[in-house]
């Protein structure tokens, strides 16, 4: 062992998130105040300036509808709400909400690609699955260091370490789903003269759907779960309460809080597995 | 192969629709080495111990002329769904060529490959292949709307193909709400929505449980009088290759060991290995008259007289002899009770004592309807085209035919 001296592993990597910082400022200052200041906007001005008692009757419908109308799911829904806007916590949620859905919405936006790249391709898929089975074992709060440095404090820096940390799903899923299509189906798409696009956008995209549709939700469930972990680099919501709590020794508070993310946790997990079951079956 | 087409009467065009030649398939690794060991003539199981390569197809040379059904009939194994695949390039030959209207397959580019595919070949499959998120309609569409064509002219073809395998009513259920026979019924007219000039169809029965079968037989057959499509078919079953091919050809081991009419390969199998497969095939279903009749014994009504007709009786062992004009024109028959009698009396002509309820087919009747007809006759069944005698069957012909045994040809060359 004393043959080796240490490797300067850690100072390398400081010296590449240096450079990266330095080389990209321009980009991600951008990133900070243009998509930060429309994080705001959305959460605030949005999102806020609902009234409450609507949002929930609007929740509630919806709930109703995407549940094939039963009612189990609307009551939870709109109790749940209520509770949390009972327990003064209704700013902290609509912060929680818009985090959450801008993370997810960007790992979608780049998980579904690449796991059509890893579908269609041998190699993608050899380079692909090393570097996601990376992503998904890291421990979380690895990702704020990097995200602080190139982000500083706040919510952007909290959506970009949870798009790193919830984009895997919705990739493996997508590829999983387009390479469970049945090679009689992808032989008869061939056997017709489809072209790659078609193939994928009339048969293979359609028929991987409920599974790509499941890796969506375990991406949204992984971007919740990363919301108490982000707040600790600033972003705003349910999880700084949790901190809150948790530096003050306050179990209440940091209870309250926790049972506010766990009740848009199941909401928001049973509106997107009804959407997945929708349709002729 | 010395006849090509047979009781087809369209025109003959110059280039067969289908040629396939020197065609082979090796799966595997180094597959380019390995056909140097087919061109030594090594088995399929050397191949495989010596290089580790499957053959799928083994030197496979055929044409398929157009309008006629075609069927590569083989057991699992045999390579005729490889073979199948080689001629869309679903799978990429390791050799050799593959004409579609004389043009080679094996050497377009994806795009013209793609064209071919969407005009000239439609494929039906084993298990359907339909998609189960589309309806009937925009199944039967799938093939017209990846060639881009209007959506409302597409939506009128699906419907009409359709229509023509009983699915009219139909159109709007998924694929998993119909039943096997159903589901193929849509696969078929998925395949004929684009007016393709060839079909394929690999196993399209096999799924179906026997009855269905037997009836989408029955209906494919029915569909193939009016649409006249060149049909490759592939199965595994004998009795189906008989039913429905105009020609078929025998798989093993990757090799093509026969191709022939039915009658031919049941008659003159190739080698054991077809004999052993056709041996307990229900004869009586494609055996037609032609193939169990014999030269017939006959006297002239101008020329013989009853002497003669007696002598000729005696001589090969008859009760009964038909009676024809120099034409070969049938007349009837005289028995030999009443030539006897009439020899006593001296008359020298057999009018007085002709019998005219002639027991008559004609050569395409198939073997099953003999049976009655034979089984209710003192006389052996005459055999007539056109009003002349080609031939006569006995009894003992059928039951031989049935049984397996050679065949008397005699009726042939006439």
């Amino acid at each position: 062992m004393g043959m080796i001296p240490k490797l300067p592993v850690a100072e390398w990597i400081d010296a590449a998130t240096e450079w990266t910082t330095d080389t990209f400022e321009f980009l991600f200052d951008f990133i900070k105040e243009d998509f930060g200041d429309f994080i705001e906007i959305v959460a605030e001005d949005w999102l806020m300036g609902i009234p409450i008692w609507l949002f929930i009757i609007v929740v509630g419908v919806l709930a109703f509808f995407a549940s094939g109308k039963k009612l189990g799911l609307t009551a939870f829904s709109v109790i749940g709400l209520w509770f949390i806007a009972n327990q003064e916590l209704w700013e902290e949620l609509m912060n929680t909400f818009t985090l959450v859905i801008f993370a997810s919405l960007i790992s979608v936006i780049i998980g579904v690609p690449f796991g059509i790249w890893m579908a269609k391709s041998k190699m993608a898929e050899k380079i692909l699955t090393p570097v996601l089975d990376f992503m998904q074992t890291m421990p979380a709060f690895v990702y704020l260091i990097p995200a602080v440095a190139f982000f500083s404090i706040g919510m952007v820096p909290g959506v970009f370490a949870s798009v790193i940390f919830a984009t895997p799903p919705t990739v493996r899923f997508t590829n999983l789903g387009i390479r469970q299509v049945s090679h009689e189906l992808i032989e008869a798409s061939d056997a017709f003269g489809t072209t790659g696009t078609q193939k994928l956008f009339k048969v293979q995209l359609p028929m991987a759907k409920k599974t790509i549709m499941a890796g969506i939700n375990q991406t949204v469930m992984l971007a919740l779960s990363m919301v108490v972990i982000a707040s600790m680099i600033g972003a705003k919501g349910l999880g700084q309460t949790v901190i809150t709590g948790l530096q003050r020794a306050e179990v209440g508070t940091g209870f309250v809080a926790g049972l506010g993310i766990v009740i848009l946790a199941i909401i928001i997990d049973r509106f997107t597995q009804n959407l997945n079951t929708q349709r002729g079956d | 192969m010395k006849r090509t087409i047979i009781n087809k009467k369209e025109e003959v065009r110059d280039v067969p629709i289908i040629q396939v030649e020197n065609l082979s398939k090796i799966f595997g690794k180094n597959a380019k080495k390995a056909t140097k060991y087919l061109d030594e003539g090594l088995s399929k199981e050397d191949i495989l111990e010596k290089t580790g390569n499957t053959v799928g197809v083994n030197r496979a040379s055929f044409d398929v002329e157009e309008g006629e059904i075609f069927v590569i009939m083989g057991l699992s194994g045999s390579g005729k769904s490889t073979l199948v695949r080689l001629i869309n390039r679903l799978i990429e030959p390791t050799e050799g060529s593959v004409y579609i209207d004389g043009q080679d397959l094996a050497k377009m580019d994806s795009k013209d490959l793609r064209e071919v595919r969407r005009q000239k070949l439609s494929m039906v499959f084993q298990r359907f292949g339909l998609f189960p998120h589309r309806t009937v309609l925009e199944n039967a569409e799938f093939g017209l709307e990846v060639q881009g064509i209007d959506k409302n002219e597409r939506k009128e073809k699906a419907k009409k193909s359709l229509e023509m395998v009983g699915l009219g009513g139909y159109i709007h259920q998924f694929p998993g709400q119909l039943s096997g026979g159903m589901q193929q019924r849509v696969g078929l007219a998925r395949a004929l929505a684009n007016d393709p000039e060839v079909l394929l169809m690999d196993e399209a029965f096999s799924a179906l449980d026997p009855l269905i079968r037997k009836e989408m037989q029955d209906e494919l057959l029915e569909l193939q009088e009016s649409m006249k499509k060149t049909i490759l078919f592939i199965t595994h079953d004998l009795d189906e290759a008989l039913r429905i091919g105009d020609r078929i050809a025998l798989m093993k081991d990757g090799r093509i060991v026969q191709i022939g009419t039915p009658e031919e390969i049941l008659v003159n199998p190739a080698n054991d290995y077809v004999e052993k497969f056709v041996e307990d095939v229900d004869r009586s279903k494609v055996l037609t008259a032609e193939n169990i009749m014999k030269r017939p014994e006959t006297v002239d009504i101008q020329k013989h007289g009853p002497r003669t007709a007696l002598e000729r009786m005696r001589k090969e062992g008859l009760s009964s002899i038909y009676v024809t004009d120099a034409k070969r024109n049938l007349h009837g028959y005289v028995t030999a009770d009443d030539v006897s009698a009439a020899v006593k009396q001296d008359s020298d002509n057999l009018k007085g004592i002709l019998r005219t309820d002639v027991p008559k087919v004609d050569p395409q009747t198939p073997m099953q309807q003999i049976f009655d007809i034979i089984h209710d006759s003192p006389v052996p069944v005459a055999v007539i085209e056109e009003g002349k005698l080609k031939g006569v069957i006995v009894r003992g012909a059928v039951l031989a035919a049935l049984a397996g045994s050679e065949v008397n040809l005699n009726g042939y060359d006439s």
